[in-house]
């Protein structure tokens, strides 16, 4: 009698999104990543396009109290068993730190002429950054922003097991009945859920619930829940993203990672739109990578009025990664995320996906619709991409063209400190207070120009 | 005393003048040749969409849309000695084309360009063409090609007021008896929205965002509008439209086409001439040649209340 009167929860899920209340502290963020792990509230989905068949990994954050919490998630075509399965959180961990964000370091090579011919800005090898202060060559190293974690260890559970999951697919002719039979069941539906339910089942959506067998997971080693997988074959390509936006208490972060054949993928419905990418950024955003990305992304969301969808990556699995945060997905993990069997993975070619990463921040208001995807026939390459140059550390009396150097690099100093204003919203002023503890030349350069040096500077002669 | 007189005096006079004037600019817009305004429009949403949307135009492929454009609208004049060259339809053409049409590749651009005005020359029925130009090159490319694509949501739901006001400017442009079929077409389309919202117990703010896509309201008053491809008697577009817009929205809704406008337009193409031929109208002339004389076909352009 007692469980009869136990409620459970049904924190009805997008695919992935819910929130129920019990969630609702900032889980902290991990300096120097941009990828998921920056946003509360935030859920990844990879999905997988190969024809009119897509596969979609729903991961969840959930951290409440397990015997109250169920997942409904709409499908659009009726699913076997064997369509829904478990993966490991490292498949998608992969796929986020692959195309995370990224910033960049350079050194500026001396530019005195025994070191190098061309001197400062007369770089342009390869690996150049794109700044706007001009090119330039040097060492290049990447930030690996990726999380750490075994990458390979993907295991692919058994057809019929679901791992920590007690999955009720719900028939076509019980769909009709699924608000009945969940009330039945004792799930308590969050307000407007009714109404949503009944439209995506006048749609022809199918759903199926999964529930936490707790022996299981208690078994298992892991304290979060595993991504759950499911694959269907249907036109439409689109994330329901309603049932998520009832129980939200706000905005929602929503990672999407797109595999396909064709290009990148955008929405139909809500403008998809590029993150300010490619910029020169002060030293000091190397120790604050995650902040600075965070204020970025919260800027342009603001800018946009939540109301576009940004796109964090969009490079094809074939073309180099420059510079690469982590290894391309191997076919096992692309297999996994694909829910390839073994004749599935001979005939997909990992090298031809294109893999696109976007990001959406969305409200009930903002985002009233399911966001329709379409496939692009776009396979130009983009990447959220930040630049930090380490300045020359010589002195400006080694040489006459550490001058002029020296000269440059305050006005290049300027130039990053407006970039970062412009991209996140922060003081100027407070950038650069904070820039002189990692700045050296600026004040050397005033020091020893002197009155005529002043002059002939005005004049543009050093 | 007299000082206050002669200034209302001269304040009546300013208004008075002020409002021929007014009357003479009307006047003289309804005379201006629709595509004057659809050519601005054009520009106007191309400045906006490069600057403010992060349309990526490749000015590269803008100017070889363009050219290419030009020039087989002057070899096929010259050829078909149909009528005298006249750029303006080619820089609509193109201009339709850089604004919808997505794609990595210059020479798709250019296959484009070359099917969008040359179909005007090529697809005739009667003497006149049976296609929308933007139209046929746009879903021709998107078919053969395979770096071609559409991106229906770039213009997202923020252009709206800035479209509302150039789509009312180009309506008072465009003579009425040709904007029905725009109207009819976006009615038609907001009842299906709005009734499959209503079915599917939606909250209205769906079938509202999904009206306001820029795209849509591009192809409603940019494409379909053209009064050369349309059917020429007025119970002939109203059946037109409604049609486009059940065709329309069965695309997007049952077979999940985001582009599904342009699909229905070129496909329901064909039955204009049938249409003419069950519903004869007057055959539509653009206003002015490019020599500047009225076509004698063409209706009666100023109306009584602009004789001033």
């Amino acid at each position: 009698m007692k469980s009869n009167t136990k409620i459970a929860f049904v924190a009805i899920v997008l695919c992935f999104v819910w929130l129920p209340s019990s969630l609702s502290a900032f889980c902290g963020f991990y300096v120097a990543k941009a990828d998921a792990s920056l946003y509360n509230q935030a859920s990844r989905v990879v999905l997988m396009r190969a024809g009119d068949r897509t596969t979609i990994t729903m991961e969840n954050d959930y951290q409440g109290d397990l015997t109250e919490f169920a997942m409904l998630i709409p499908v659009p075509t009726l699913v076997q068993r064997s369509d829904i399965r478990v993966v490991k959180r490292s498949a998608i961990d992969h796929i986020d730190a692959y195309t995370a964000p990224r910033l960049v370091e350079y050194f500026d090579p001396s530019p005195c002429p025994r070191y190098s011919r061309g001197g400062y800005g007369a770089g342009g090898d390869e690996c150049s950054p794109l700044s706007p202060g001009g090119g330039g060559g040097g060492r290049s190293k990447s930030f690996d922003i990726a999380r750490e974690g075994d990458i390979y260890g993907v295991e692919i559970e058994a057809e019929y097991t679901v791992g920590e999951y007690d999955i009720q697919v719900l028939s076509a002719t019980f769909s009709a009945g699924l608000i009945a039979w969940l009330k039945d069941n004792e799930y308590k539906l969050p307000t407007g859920a009714e109404d949503i339910l009944q439209a995506y089942i006048k749609r022809d959506m199918k759903f199926f619930v999964a529930k936490v067998n707790l022996e299981r997971q208690s078994a298992s080693d892991f304290s979060r829940l595993s991504p759950l997988q499911v694959s269907f074959h249907s036109k439409k390509f689109m994330l329901p993203i309603r049932l998520g936006t009832l129980n939200a208490k706000g905005p929602q972060d929503l990672l999407i990672f797109v595999l396909s054949p064709n290009g990148r993928v955008e929405s139909s419905n809500y403008r998809t739109v590029n993150i300010p990418s490619n910029s020169n950024v002060p030293l000091f955003i190397k120790d604050e990578f995650g902040p600075f990305y965070k204020a970025m992304f919260n800027h342009s969301v603001e800018r946009e009025g939540m109301r576009t969808i940004q796109t964090e990556y969009s490079w094809s699995r074939a073309v180099k990664c420059d510079p690469c945060t982590t290894d391309p997905p191997p076919p096992d993990v692309i297999a996994v995320l694909g829910n390839l069997g073994d004749g599935e993975r001979a005939a997909i070619n990992p090298n031809t996906l294109h893999i696109t990463r976007l990001h959406v921040r969305y409200t009930a208001e903002t985002f009233p619709e399911d966001i329709m995807l379409t496939e692009t026939r776009d396979r130009s390459t983009f990447q959220g991409r930040y630049v930090i140059r380490h300045a020359w550390d010589g002195e400006i009396k080694e040489c006459e063209e550490a001058r002029s150097y020296f000269r440059r690099l305050r006005d290049r100093h300027e130039g990053e400190a407006e970039n970062l204003a412009r991209l996140t919203g922060w003081n100027v002023n407070n950038i650069k207070a904070k820039m002189r503890g990692t700045v050296a030349g600026i004040e050397m350069e005033d020091e020893d120009r002197g009155f005529w040096g002043s002059v002939k500077s005005w004049f543009g002669i050093d | 005393m007299i000082g206050h007189r002669l200034k209302k005096w001269h304040v009546q006079i300013v208004k008075q003048s002020g409002h021929i004037e007014m009357r003479n600019l009307l006047a003289r817009l309804r005379r201006t040749d629709p595509r004057h305004f659809q050519i601005f429009a054009l520009a106007a949403l191309l400045s906006y969409g490069i600057g403010l949307l992060q349309l990526d135009v490749d000015p590269i492929q803008a100017i070889a849309i363009l050219l290419t454009s030009l020039l087989v609208q002057y070899f096929g004049n010259r050829l078909t000695s149909d009528r005298p060259y006249d750029a303006r339809s080619a820089l609509i053409s193109s201009g339709s084309l850089i604004l919808l049409l997505r794609t990595s590749s210059l020479e798709t651009a250019i296959a484009a360009a070359l099917l969008a005005v040359g179909s005007k020359f090529v697809i005739r029925f009667r003497g006149r063409h049976i296609v929308n130009p933007t139209n046929f090159g746009i879903v021709v490319v998107l078919l053969l090609f395979n770096d071609a694509w559409v991106s229906p949501g770039l213009w997202g739901s923020v252009a709206l007021t800035g479209a509302a006001l150039m789509f009312i400017g180009f309506l008072v442009v465009q003579r009425a008896e040709r904007s029905d079929i725009t109207f009819v077409f976006l009615f038609s389309y907001a009842a299906i929205l709005f009734g499959r919202a209503l079915w599917y117990g939606d909250p209205m703010s769906i079938p509202l965002h999904q009206l306001q896509s820029g795209t849509l309201l591009i192809f409603a008053f940019f494409m379909i509008s053209d009064p050369r491809t349309t059917p020429d008697a007025r119970p002939a577009r109203i059946l037109y439209a409604v049609a486009l817009a059940l065709a329309a929205a069965w695309g997007r809704f049952a077979l999940y086409e985001p582009t599904a406008v342009l699909y229905a337009l070129i496909l329901l193409s064909p039955v204009v001439p049938v249409l003419n031929i069950f519903f004869p109208g007057k055959r539509y002339e653009w206003p002015s040649r490019s020599d500047g004389t009225e076509l004698k076909q063409s209706p009666p352009i100023v109306s009584a209340t602009t004789a001033a």
